[in-house]
């Protein structure tokens, strides 16, 4: 680790203010950062820790929830309004991680955290086009087991690792951003970028930028949701693949449907797909079969990761069942 | 600037890198806090900030200025504590390495649980949690153990959770 | 660690002293086996206290006056040659105290591999640390950085600059396999078995099987990392290590350093956890060397990632096994080979034919082992090394062809169990293999199983049950030695160089000391884990408890002739030779006539003496070589896995054991079961990632290594037959390492009940299920 200033930011204005030198990284828990720091990934010569900022869970005016970036992962998992309607992130954000650290971790540090590809984590020796543009990617040939299907391109085949942000995506929730030139909004399904050429931009973000909070919508739908994942232990590992969906089904047929993969892409994977291929539509085994086909059509897997077509395939399809109620 | 670790004032430290494992183990030699990855990855530098179960190995300790630090040293406090009797009871240690993290992490999680907070494996999100055996073994999960004490662990903290609810 | 078995009986053989002729045929059993008060109890360990208020101290947490701190910097090439080294900028930056890389190295020699020469080799790697330029694996260590703080050392460690000339090098194990050595012997065994024409009988069989296993490379991952305190004080040397070998390790850095033996004092009574590898590496040496050139203390603990990359852990191997069998399900034959990785600079041979050898009975057999080179960390010993991947590969078959021959597994086994070892013919000291069978199946609910694969649901969830045996040999040291020093107050200590990982090793030998000497187990204390003791014993092999047993009954007979010199001719002993008296009631008395009876305090203080002290070594262990000597077990498990993700949930896990006296029911619990868990991690979750490509190994950290977590955990039965073994020190045999053995296959064989798919490719994911 570098030599490091520190500095708690008591205002965005503050923060704001130091945030756009190159050489400084917003700290929210540092469960990521701090780690990824001691792996030489990482190598600011400043922090400026936004825990200070807001991190309060707040009803909106028009029924949905707007979350304080520095809220802790705990705590957002524990409010009583996101328990009862929005189930799928609750039980999202207790899949990941552990619980020290989703006491540590902030819901602005994990909408940022950065991919656990092993040849991205090796800085020491390995090639890596996200951390070192054009100098090539070892996965590529090498271990692959946990990379991504869909999304990917030459330069990189790396996943997005959080579950949480597989949640937000299918909840349509919105990030709120400040930067140099004020304050935007970005959809969470825009706010990740898919590699394409430059897999060391990962994000919407322009330096400095520094995200205040997440709003999430009123979502009838998500109250009949869950989070599924798959994993190679019961707890505390990374996604294989996992889903995140609701569904409300009236008569038989699909009123509204929300769906996002983690574990399989660049980023938390929004089902646009295979909504529309539901919506409105039977809400039968064999629609489900047939919508996760129609998603997963362009799936380009690395060697090892040819398993999670099929393993996404039937986690969406047991997840949509059991929300559809037919197996009861 | 200080952090208040076991009741005392310590001044933070003035190199930022330092975590706050750094600081307790090599400048305070409080050592009852273990260091088993500096990753995030198994729980064995588990201590309490502000009464919840943090990893000291990813927290610098900055961080935890003006914030009350909890250690396994501070937990024995006065006099023992009864999860430490019932890791012994129960032999929930071998070689002892892991032992205070799963102490702290387990008496947060008491608390947790106490709460109603849920967990993954919670099937009514929105009810109450409740204590049983496969909740604990969910919510200890971020506490490795490799010589394989998990069972005695389990069984000390159903121990002392059953104590405190009778 | 068999290994040491090897060593061991070696140096029996050459060094035939005194013959303890109460363990060889005809001779009579341990005494102690009948009459037992603290052993068999369910004392609380006595180290918990110390370790559950975080008080007790390891390595790495000794404090001292003007430390420095040391951090490695690793090859991230696998062979070539060092072109370029700047360390100017590392020399340069704060807090730096030295920078040392092969060219201010001094020189010294190499280390003696484990088991190469005698008991006092433990080298893990016969490699130069730092002496040259030359790279022969990736993660090699390159260069090491000491500064006032860890943080100044990790950093001016990554400002090193190095390029390396890149050599070939060997890192594909199924390429490598062309120019695989064979060699003549595997530990003190003829490495190629063949009794009869195994080939021939297996064709010819009426049942066959004939399949492939393998399992990946495996890292101990014990929590604690490794870890050194090490200071010079003038010309002595004072160590403060994580080690399983401390008066070994002393010698060993002794010779390489050039000093006296009792110039080198290596302290390490707690260690966190070390499975086999916990011994002497590159880095107490670099620590110690570093510590010399700088004149202050040095405190060296690895990172997560050093250890991945310099501590070796199990060799992947591929294993073929086929068995033949009859009409009746006899077996014909058995072949059991296979490749491991053992480069040359390596100690471990991973003996995973060493099981069936003695298993089974067969008309014919072929067991061979090929080890295969290549350039990488040296593999070492890890729990039951050998037996713990060679009976997944053996046990899977036996239960293929249990279920091809439509007999029950448990059947199947019980017919060839064998009376005597099937090899050598020569007796086994006990075994009731059959008998924990048994008794396993009927509190498991054996009855319950369907034979059939995939008959049992519930909702997703495919459930199955499987079981397999678990075996491991029988080992005890040479050379332990222990001190008995008894007060004149009756209270009694006892002290060597043994260690405490968590085995309760102390708590067991006060619980032994008290029953052997008549005393309450609160009389006794228990001093280790100092090279300035007496030499105990290793903790490896499953050995040391019978070890240190062993010394104990040695020292307690010394003890009794001096006290009996001392009671002289005032005492109602009077008279009495050693073999007349027993020790009861914190005195000694005569066997024939209770009323004979003198304390140790009234004898004490009749001689005016304030204490009696005596050093003693166990005999030599001849008992291993008259006897086939073995712990064994039965393993049942039922599981379940998802018919969606091919997820595996254990529900439950009983193991069977057969191992002798059992001395603690309850540490030996937390020994067996701690076994056991470490099978689940084999079995389902772990793997080394060597990258094939260039021998690097990727997922260095645990959030990548997958070891089991609570939640992996089931609650774990754990039983025994509790007969004692004739032969042994209080009847016991060793349990630290049979609990891993069969675990893995009873869990494969029940992934086959429950889905029909058979998984000869540890580990188990849920990728294999789909
Ligand atoms: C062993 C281990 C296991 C894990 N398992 C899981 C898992 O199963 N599932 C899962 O989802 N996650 C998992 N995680 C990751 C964990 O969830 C993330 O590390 C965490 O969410 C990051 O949050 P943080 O506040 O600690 O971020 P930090 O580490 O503090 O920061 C991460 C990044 O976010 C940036 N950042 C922080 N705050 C802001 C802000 N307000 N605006 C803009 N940028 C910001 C930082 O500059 C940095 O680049 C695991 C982590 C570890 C160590
Ligand atoms: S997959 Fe992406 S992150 Fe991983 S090595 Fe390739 S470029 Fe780097
Ligand atoms: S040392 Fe902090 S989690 Fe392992
Ligand atoms: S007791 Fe050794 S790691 Fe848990």
């Amino acid at each position: 680790m570098n030599p490091l200033s520190y500095h708690r930011a008591l205002s965005t204005a503050d923060a704001l203010s130091r945030a756009g030198d190159g050489a400084a990284r917003l700290l929210g828990g540092g469960t990521n950062l701090v780690d990824l720091m001691r792996k030489g990934v990482e190598r600011p010569s400043a922090l400026v820790d936004v825990t200070a900022l807001p991190g309060t869970i707040e009803a909106t005016a028009e029924g949905g929830l707007l979350i304080g970036a520095a809220a802790r992962n705990s705590a957002v998992a524990a409010h009583p309004l996101v328990r009862s309607q929005y189930p799928m992130l609750a039980r999202a954000i207790l899949a990941g991680a552990s619980a020290q650290i989703r006491n540590m971790a902030t819901v602005g540090g994990n909408l940022m955290q950065r991919t656990r590809c092993l040849y991205f984590q090796d800085a020491a020796a390995s090639r890596c086009n996200k951390r070192i543009p054009g100098s090539g990617c070892e996965a590529e040939g090498g271990f692959n087991r946990y990379h991504a299907i869909i999304g990917t391109s030459p330069s990189c085949i790396a996943t997005h690792p959080s579950d949480m942000c597989v949640a937000l995506a299918a909840l349509d929730a919105r990030i709120h951003v400040a930067g140099a030139a004020g304050m935007r909004t970005i959809p969470l399904v825009d706010f990740h970028l898919l590699p394409g050429d430059r897999p060391d931009i990962e994000t919407l973000l322009a330096p400095g930028d520094i995200i205040l909070a997440v709003e999430i919508p009123p979502s009838p739908v998500a109250r009949n949701s869950a989070y599924r994942k798959v994993r190679d232990r019961a707890s505390y590992a990374f996604a294989l693949v996992s889903v995140a969906a609701g569904l409300s089904v009236r008569e038989g047929s699909v009123e509204d449907v929300r769906i996002a993969f983690g574990g399989i892409a660049p980023k938390p994977w929004r089902a646009f797909r295979a909504e529309a291929a539901l919506r409105g539509g039977p809400a039968t085994r064999e629609a489900f079969e047939a919508a996760v086909i129609e998603e997963l059509a362009g799936a380009t897997p690395p060697p090892e990761a040819a398993f999670k077509v099929e393993l996404a395939r039937r986690t969406l399809v047991a997840v949509l069942t059991e929300l559809s109620g037919s197996d009861r | 600037m200080a952090i208040r670790i076991n009741g005392a004032e310590i001044a933070v430290p003035d190199d930022a890198r330092v975590s706050l494992l750094g600081l307790l183990r090599e400048q305070l030699h409080l050592t009852g806090t273990k260091v088993g990855c500096n990753q995030g990855a198994c729980g064995a530098c588990t201590v309490l900030i502000d009464g919840e179960r943090v990893l000291s190995c990813l927290t610098l300790a900055v961080q935890a200025d003006e914030r009350s630090v909890t250690t396994i040293e501070g937990l024995s406090g006065a006099g023992s504590h009864k999860l430490q009797d019932a890791f012994i009871e129960h032999d929930g240690l071998q070689c002892g390495y892991c032992t205070p993290g799963q102490i702290c992490a387990a008496d947060a999680m008491l608390r947790e649980i106490a709460a109603g907070v849920p967990s993954y494996i919670t099937a009514d999100l929105a009810a109450p949690a409740r204590l049983t055996r496969e909740e604990v073994r969910e919510r200890m999960s971020g506490n490795l153990c490799r010589c394989g004490a998990h069972n005695g662990i389990v069984d000390a903290i159903l121990q002392v959770a059953a104590e405190r609810t009778a | 660690m068999s290994r040491m078995q090897n060593v061991v009986i070696e140096t029996v053989k050459t060094a035939l002293g005194w013959v303890p002729a109460q363990w060889l045929p005809g001779g009579t059993p341990d005494p102690l086996i009948e009459r037992r008060v603290a052993l068999g109890r369910q004392d609380s360990r006595l180290d918990g206290p110390a370790k559950v208020t975080g008080l007790a101290r390891f390595a790495a947490e000794v404090p001292m006056e003007r430390l420095c701190y040391g951090a490695l910097l690793h090859s991230t090439v696998t062979r070539g040659r060092i072109a370029r080294l700047d360390t100017a900028a590392a020399e340069a930056a704060p807090g730096v105290v030295l920078v040392m890389t092969h060219r201010n190295m001094p020189r010294i020699g190499t280390l003696a591999l484990i088991g190469v020469s005698d008991l006092s080799a433990v080298g893990n790697s016969s490699l130069p640390i730092l002496q040259n330029d030359e790279v022969r694996y990736n993660g090699q260590v390159v260069a090491a950085v000491l500064a006032e703080t860890q943080e100044q050392a990790d950093h001016a460690a990554s400002l090193i600059e190095i390029d390396y000339a890149v050599e070939a090098a060997k890192t594909r194990f199924d390429d490598a396999k062309a120019a695989a050595r064979t060699p003549a012997s595997i530990l003190i065994e003829r490495n190629h078995v063949l009794v009869g024409n195994a080939a021939q009988e297996v064709d010819r069989a009426a049942h066959r099987v004939d399949n492939l296993y393998r399992t990946p490379g495996h890292n101990h991952n014990a929590i604690e990392l490794h870890a050194v305190t090490v200071a010079w004080q003038g010309e002595t040397l004072l160590v403060h290590d994580a080690t399983q070998m401390i008066a070994p390790s002393a010698n060993a850095l002794a010779k390489l350093f050039g000093l006296k033996k009792q110039q080198v004092r290596v302290l390490s009574p707690y260690v966190g956890g070390g499975f086999g590898g916990k011994g002497l590496w590159d880095h107490q040496v670099v620590a110690v060397a570093a510590a010399k050139l700088v004149g202050r203390p040095v405190r060296l603990m690895l990172s997560r990632e050093s250890v991945y990359r310099m501590i070796g852990g199990r060799s992947p191997s591929e294993q073929r096994v086929a068995i033949g069998a009859d009409a009746d399900g006899r077996f014909n034959a058995i072949i059991h080979t296979g490749y491991s990785v053992m480069p040359p600079y390596g100690a471990c041979p991973e003996q995973y034919t060493m099981c069936s050898r003695a298993l089974y009975n067969a008309k014919s057999f072929e067991i061979v082992q090929h080890h295969v080179d290549l350039d990488i960390v040296p593999n070492t010993y890890m729990r039951a090394p050998g037996e713990a991947i060679g009976t997944f590969a053996i046990e899977c078959a036996v239960d293929e062809l249990a279920h091809q021959m439509g007999i029950d597994p448990i059947e199947l086994r019980r017919r060839n169990e064998p009376e005597r070892h099937p090899l050598s013919g020569t007796a086994f000291s006990q075994r009731a293999l059959t008998t924990a069978y048994a008794e396993g199946a009927q509190h498991f609910g054996w009855e319950r199983r369907l034979a059939e694969p995939g008959a049992r649901r519930d909702g997703e969830w495919r459930i199955g049950m499987g079981c397999a045996s678990g075996s491991f040999p029988y080992a005890r040291m040479p050379g332990a030695h222990v001190r008995l020093t008894l007060r004149r107050d009756g209270t009694v200590n006892l002290s060597c160089s043994a260690q405490e990982m968590g085995m309760g090793t102390s708590t067991v030998q006060v619980q032994h000391a008290a029953d052997r000497l008549g005393l309450p187990v609160e009389a006794i204390s228990f001093d280790m884990g100092d090279s300035a003791l007496p030499a105990g014993s290793m903790a490896g092999g499953s050995s040391q408890t019978v070890s240190l047993a062993a010394a104990i009954m040695a020292a307690t007979e010394k003890l009794t002739g001096e006290l009996l010199r001392l009671a002289g001719n005032d005492s109602p002993l009077a008279g009495l030779r050693a073999r007349d008296v027993q020790l009861v009631d914190a005195g000694i008395g005569d066997v024939a006539d209770t009323a004979r009876h003198e304390s140790y305090r009234s004898i004490l203080t009749r001689a005016a003496r304030e204490e009696v002290s005596v050093i003693a070594a166990g005999s030599p262990p001849l008992e291993m070589l008259k006897f086939a000597m073995h712990s064994s077990s039965a393993v049942f498990c039922e599981l379940r896995v998802s018919e969606v993700t091919g997820e595996i949930r254990i529900d439950r896990l009983l193991g069977s054991f057969d191992c002798g006296t059992i001395l603690n029911p309850k540490t030996a619990a937390s020994q067996f079961k701690g076994g056991m868990i470490m099978g689940i991690g084999l079995a389902l979750t772990e793997e080394t990632l060597f990258d094939a490509r260039n021998g690097r190994i990727m997922n260095a950290t645990l959030a990548d290594y997958h070891i089991p977590v609570h939640l992996d955990v089931p609650e774990i039965d754990v039983i025994w037959t509790g007969i004692p073994d004739p032969r042994s020190p209080l009847g016991a045999r060793g349990i630290g390492e049979i609990g891993i053995t069969g675990v893995a296959a009873a869990i494969a064989n029940a992934v086959f009940n429950a889905t029909g798919k058979r998984i000869r490719d540890l580990p188990i994911t849920l990728d294999k299920l789909l």
